[in-house]
């Protein structure tokens, strides 16, 4: 069914938006095969965001561990600091052919807000980003690193303040404003056609990825390993190996406090399935549908949903998911800093850590690859919070 | 017949709504009492849900007020056999679908006939998903009620031609709320919806005012006023009553002139 993973996805939405979803997508299938737009594309991601991304052979981690070779997938290199460049890029270009002169977009940590004003500043066009109270607080730097592109930041005061009222508001403003707007959606989520879209343009990490170890070991990985909020840079990794049965494709979940504590944000370990902005997926949620507020200390995992594709590959069977903890995250993120002299994003750092779990227990023949989604500038201030030293930006 | 047919009988209907629970579920009996009174042809009964994303700010903060003085689907369903016993007003649920889909969609419709209600409206279940839910709205005697958004343009035959108790006309673009003029061109929609509909049609969002009353239920069977009322109800609290039937008596009596 167009839209669906198995009985996941659909486009669950009020009725003002559906002629514009329909256009979205109509627009998206042509252009996906423009070769105007791909040259156009490419040529961006190439000189402006600095693909393709590096593939680096982490050997004293590997070393460190004793096990699997240890690969890290650089997309924290980027340009704006994370793999969210690659979706804005084609997002806000498609904006651009569809006549639209706005976008926005939520965002949680800041790296999909800057990425989209960014891009809107590149390409002239208006940009409002809507961000949690909270997380504007939190990640005040990247306000102000939003609002220097050109953005205005609204910040978002209804529900929890956070990542998932940043997503309602979004879509409420869009409701009002359909005409010259489109909604740059920062994940593998929302109604159809998002999920697609989004893990088309992320796809590219999975294809370079494959190509890059090809080369490097002459054979495919054991595992490649991304965090999971939404799912963006998973899905973007996960998508080329689908098919290549032999490769374990591993999420990492934040499961906060604890996934047996009321602090986390572990949707496949502690979710159900539900309906909410837009898709049918698993969902953190009481007993009466009433979405959950959920933590991490990571703000760009701090989601109580999962796009729809990833609950299809977990229902199938095709990809686990697993839950790390803030502390496990956190050791990760010293770890590897330490380690590689590498900072990556306290996102990242749950792959980081479920890989340091499981490396020891695999073969040195094999290799496994982690998404280092983005760069860790962002967190230093609230790892050092963490660590009990008054830091602040 | 129905009572959602009845209640477009007598000339044009006043359509009201407030947050179930908010703010407390016997004050909204209470509420729906002064509303019926004052001559509320039929009663919209909002489910509070945790993201409602097609709400504005009012209606938001009902939502809130109601969730965290316990509403729960049960409770609301018990609203409605409560109502039941003494009014044969048509009720309408006005829910988000996460709540309906966790509850089950065959044990909703079934409880929902059971204790009375007519109709069920969701906001964020548009045409193409409806599959799912309508066969259990039909096996239960629910209207599953369509929305049509300014948006609709070439969608509004079909969502008409396959809609159940009354059409609501979306008069504005975005979330709900009250608004000091209606921008877009809602003549022209309601044409074609009623050309379309065999069913009548009632417009909503963003109306608020005795002339908006007036001058919108000319074009249509009747008009749905949320927003507004549930403000009252945020002001007075649950004293609330006296100043909801002096609003609605006023309101009724604009869309009947």
């Amino acid at each position: 069914m167009k839209g669906r993973f198995g009985e996941f996805g659909g486009q669950y939405i009020p009725e003002t938006l559906m002629n514009e979803v329909k256009r979205l997508e109509e627009s998206y299938e042509f252009y996906k095969n423009d070769p105007s737009f791909a040259a156009e594309l490419n040529g961006l991601l190439k000189n402006y965001a600095g693909r393709p991304s590096l593939l680096y052979y982490a050997e004293k981690m590997t070393r460190n561990l004793g096990g699997a070779r240890i690969y890290l997938k650089r997309e924290d290199l980027n340009h704006t600091g994370s793999h969210k460049i690659n979706n804005v890029l084609g997002q806000t270009l498609l904006a651009k052919r569809m006549g639209k002169t706005r976008v926005i977009a939520e965002t949680g940590a800041g790296q999909h807000g800057v990425a989209t004003a960014t891009a809107a500043a590149l390409l002239g066009l208006e940009c409002e980003i809507f961000m949690g109270k909270e997380d504007t607080e939190r990640q005040a730097l990247n306000v102000y690193r939003m609002e220097l592109l050109g953005a205005k930041v609204n910040a978002v005061t209804s529900g929890t303040m956070t990542l998932k009222d940043a997503v309602n508001e979004t879509m409420r403003d869009w409701t009002g404003r359909v005409h010259d707007t489109l909604y740059v959606l920062g994940s593998v989520m929302g109604p159809h056609p998002f999920p697609t879209i989004v893990r088309d343009f992320q796809s590219v990490i999975g294809k370079e990825t494959r190509e890059q170890l090809l080369e490097k070991e002459g054979k495919l990985p054991y595992a490649v390993l991304a965090c999971v909020g939404g799912g963006s840079n998973a899905m973007g990794m996960f998508y080329r190996f689908i098919e290549d049965k032999s490769v374990k494709l591993i999420g990492c979940e934040a499961a906060g406090r604890g996934i047996d504590t009321p602090e986390n944000a572990a949707t496949i370990a502690n979710g159900s399935v539900g309906i909410f902005h837009g898709m049918k997926s698993y969902f953190c949620q009481n007993e009466e549908g009433q979405i959950a507020p959920v933590y991490s200390i990571s703000a760009g995992l701090d989601y109580p949903g999962i796009g729809p594709e990833h609950a299809y590959l977990y229902k199938s069977g095709r990809a686990e998911y697993v839950p790390v903890t803030d502390s496990e995250a956190v050791a990760a993120f010293e770890y590897l800093a330490r380690t590689e002299g590498i900072i990556c994003a306290i996102e990242s750092a749950h792959a980081v850590a479920h890989a340091m779990k499981i490396a020891k227990d695999i073969p040195n023949t094999e290799s496994i690859v982690i998404c280092l989604s983005g760069r860790g500038d962002k967190d230093v201030a609230a790892i050092a919070r963490y660590r009990g030293i008054k830091l602040y930006e | 017949m129905s009572r959602i047919k009845k209640a477009f009988l007598n000339g044009k209907a006043f359509i009201g709504f407030l947050t179930g629970g908010d703010p407390s579920i016997e004050k909204s009996l209470e509420f729906i009492g002064e509303m019926v009174h004052a001559g509320a042809d039929i009663v919209e009964i909002g489910i509070p849900f945790s993201d409602p994303i097609a709400e504005g700010p009012v209606i938001q903060r009902a939502n809130l007020r109601a969730l965290s003085a316990g509403a729960t689907l049960p409770r609301l369903f018990g609203l409605v056999e409560s109502v039941r016993k003494t009014s044969e007003v048509p009720l309408v649920f006005l829910t988000y679908l996460n709540p309906v889909f966790v509850y089950g969609y065959d044990a909703f419709f079934k409880e929902a006939s059971r204790v009375g209600l007519d109709g069920i409206i969701i906001p964020d279940l548009p045409y193409e998903e409806g599959g799912e839910v309508r066969p259990f709205a039909e096996k239960y005697g629910i209207d599953l009620i369509s929305l049509i958004a300014p948006t609709s343009d070439e969608r509004i035959g079909e969502i008409a031609k396959n809609a159940a108790g009354f059409v609501y006309a979306v008069s504005s673009m975005g979330v709900t709320g009250m608004r000091g003029e209606i921008a877009t061109d809602i003549g022209a929609m309601t044409k074609k919806v009623k050309a379309a509909a065999k069913i009548p049609t009632a417009i909503g969002f963003g109306i608020n005012t005795v002339e908006q009353a007036r001058s919108l239920s000319a074009l249509a069977d009747g008009v749905i006023v949320g927003s507004a009322i549930v403000k009252i109800i945020e002001e007075y609290g649950k004293d609330a009553g006296r100043e909801v039937y002096r609003y609605v008596l006023e309101m009724k009596k604009a869309v009947t002139e």
